[in-house]
C-alpha cells in the first residue's frame, strides 16, 4: 500500500441536449425570466478597437446545420489582454470589453453571429506571442463534452504563419479549418467561421 | 511566459467519449479525428468573471421566478444545495452556476418540446446563482419528471437538472446533469451511460440531504460539482 493521493475528482461531463437555451439563454426558449441575460453582442459603444461581426454555422457529419447549438466565445481586448487577473501582461484593460458572449444558432437557419470587435495579439507560451485569435466553446444535443476550438483571423497570414498553437497541427492543410475569412459587407467587417463537427474538412478541436 | 495557473489534464477516462452510438444523436456530431492537446496559454487559464449585479433575487428561485399572479408551481419542493471545488479541493468561490429543467411532469418550456404532458404555467425552469467564498451554492425548485425521448421508441430519461459551470478558466467550463438518489430510470439510460466509468457516474447522482430540508415544507438534495484543478509545481520550467 502506499499513501493515497490528495486530489478530487473532476465531475463528468453530460450533453447539454436540446434545451440548453432554456437555462442560458431563456429569450430564445421562448420566454422571458431574466432581468439581465447574456447574449452575443460583446462590443458596447465605450469599446476599444475594430468592430466585426463573426458569423457562421455549425455542420454536423451528413453537413446538415445544428439548429439547436449553443456557441461561446471568451477572447482577449483589442490590446491583446484577457478581462481576468490571472492575464498580467503590461497592456491596458478595456473596462467596456468582457470579452465573452454566447449565441444560439438560429432555429432555421443554424446560423450563429457575434457582434465584437477584433482582438489584439496575447503572449503565448515561452515568450511566442499568437496571433489574434477568438476562442470557441460548442455545446449541443449529441455533444457529449463541449467542444474547444479557436478562429484564427484570414488577414493575419503572417502573425498565423508564427503562431505557436497554429504550427502544432501537424497537417497544414489542417489548420485552414481555424481561419475565418473576411468580407467587408456594404462597410461591416464579418468574419465567416464555419464549423464541421465531422467529416471532410472537420474542424480542428483542441484538449485544453 | 508559462503561466502560473495551468489546469491539471482532463482525465477523458471519466467523461463520455464523443461517439456513443447507443445515444444516437452523436454519431453524426461526434469529431472523428483526435483532439489536439494543447498546453496552457493564458488563452485557456482565463475566463469570464460575473457580478452580483447580474444576478437578480430570485434567480435561484425557481418556485418563484416565473410566478404568474402569485401562484406556485405543481410538484415537489426541493432545495438543491453544494460545492464547487476544483480537484485540489479548493472552493471555486463567485463562480456562475446555471441550472434548466423540465416541469414536474416531464414537460420543458420551450419551443421545440411537443411532449403530450401540460406546461406548468407558474414554472419556467431555469435559474442561477453565484457560488460564496466557500464555493457554496443552493437554489429551489420543484423536482423534475422523468420523460420519454426519441431514442430507442421507449427511452425515457431520469429525472434530472441540467448544470452549467464556469469556473475561472475557460478549460474548467462544464456542462454536466445531476440526478436523484434512488431513480431507476439511471442505470437505463442511453445519455447517462455515455460516462463510461460507473464511479463517476455515481458522482453525478445526488442523496437526499434530510439534514437540509426546510421541516413541513421543502425537501433538500446535496450535489457538489467538481472542476479542473491546478498544478503545484515548485519549479517552473
Amino acid at each position: 500500500m502506499v499513501q493515497e493521493l490528495r486530489y478530487l475528482k473532476e465531475s463528468p461531463s453530460q450533453t447539454a441536449g436540446p434545451y440548453v437555451h432554456i437555462g442560458t439563454m431563456p429569450h430564445e426558449a421562448g420566454f422571458e425570466v431574466y432581468e439581465k441575460t447574456f447574449g452575443n453582442v460583446l462590443a458596447g459603444p465605450e469599446t476599444e478597437g475594430e468592430r466585426i461581426r463573426i458569423e457562421g454555422i455549425v455542420y454536423d457529419g451528413v453537413g446538415s446545420p445544428l439548429r439547436d447549438a449553443l456557441i461561446e466565445i471568451w477572447q482577449a481586448n483589442a490590446a491583446g489582454r484577457y478581462n481576468h487577473p490571472a492575464d498580467r501582461q503590461e497592456k491596458p484593460l478595456d473596462r467596456a470589453f468582457r470579452g465573452w458572449g454566447r449565441s444560439g444558432s438560429d432555429r432555421q437557419t443554424g446560423l450563429y453571429f457575434f457582434d465584437t470587435i477584433k482582438p489584439g495579439r496575447v503572449m503565448g507560451r515561452h515568450g511566442r506571442p499568437m496571433a489574434p485569435h477568438v476562442n470557441f466553446w460548442i455545446v449541443a444535443r449529441g455533444i457529449n463534452i463541449g467542444l474547444n476550438t479557436r478562429m484564427y483571423f484570414s488577414d493575419e497570414a503572417e502573425a498565423n504563419a508564427a503562431d505557436p498553437v497554429l504550427n502544432l497541427i501537424e497537417q497544414a492543410s489542417r489548420r485552414e479549418t481555424l481561419i475565418a475569412r473576411r468580407e467587408d459587407r456594404g462597410g461591416e467587417v464579418v468574419y465567416r467561421f464555419d464549423i464541421r463537427l465531422q467529416g471532410e474538412g472537420e474542424t480542428v478541436f483542441f484538449d485544453i | 511566459m508559462v503561466p502560473v495557473d495551468e489546469l491539471i489534464m482532463r482525465d477523458r477516462n471519466i467523461h463520455p467519449p464523443a461517439f456513443t452510438p447507443s445515444y444516437k444523436t452523436t454519431v453524426l456530431r461526434s469529431p472523428r479525428l483526435a483532439l489536439w492537446s494543447l498546453q496552457n496559454s493564458l488563452s485557456e487559464i482565463t475566463a469570464p468573471l460575473f457580478g452580483h449585479e447580474e444576478i437578480g433575487p430570485l434567480d435561484n428561485d425557481l418556485i418563484r421566478n416565473y410566478s404568474q399572479g402569485g401562484g406556485e408551481p405543481i410538484g415537489e419542493r426541493i432545495i438543491v444545495h453544494g460545492h464547487v471545488r476544483d480537484e485540489n479541493g479548493r472552493p471555486v468561490s463567485g463562480t456562475l452556476l446555471e441550472f434548466w429543467q423540465c416541469n414536474a411532469g416531464g414537460r420543458y418550456r420551450h419551443v421545440n418540446d411537443r411532449y403530450i404532458a401540460p406546461l406548468d404555467p407558474n414554472f419556467g425552469g431555469c435559474g442561477r446563482t453565484l457560488t460564496n467564498d466557500e464555493g457554496y451554492y443552493y437554489f429551489r425548485t420543484i423536482k423534475p419528471g422523468p420523460y420519454p425521448w426519441r431514442n430507442y421508441t421507449n427511452s425515457w430519461r431520469p429525472a434530472h437538472i441540467h448544470f452549467s459551470v464556469f469556473g475561472t478558466s475557460f478549460g474548467q467550463r462544464l456542462i454536466t446533469q445531476m440526478y436523484f438518489e434512488g431513480d431507476p430510470l439511471i442505470w437505463r439510460d442511453p445519455i447517462t451511460l455515455t460516462i463510461p466509468d460507473e464511479n463517476a457516474i455515481k458522482r453525478l447522482i445526488a442523496p437526499l440531504d434530510l439534514n437540509a430540508a426546510v421541516p413541513l415544507d421543502t425537501l433538500a438534495y446535496q450535489f457538489d460539482v467538481v472542476l479542473r484543478g491546478r498544478h503545484a509545481t515548485p519549479f517552473e520550467n
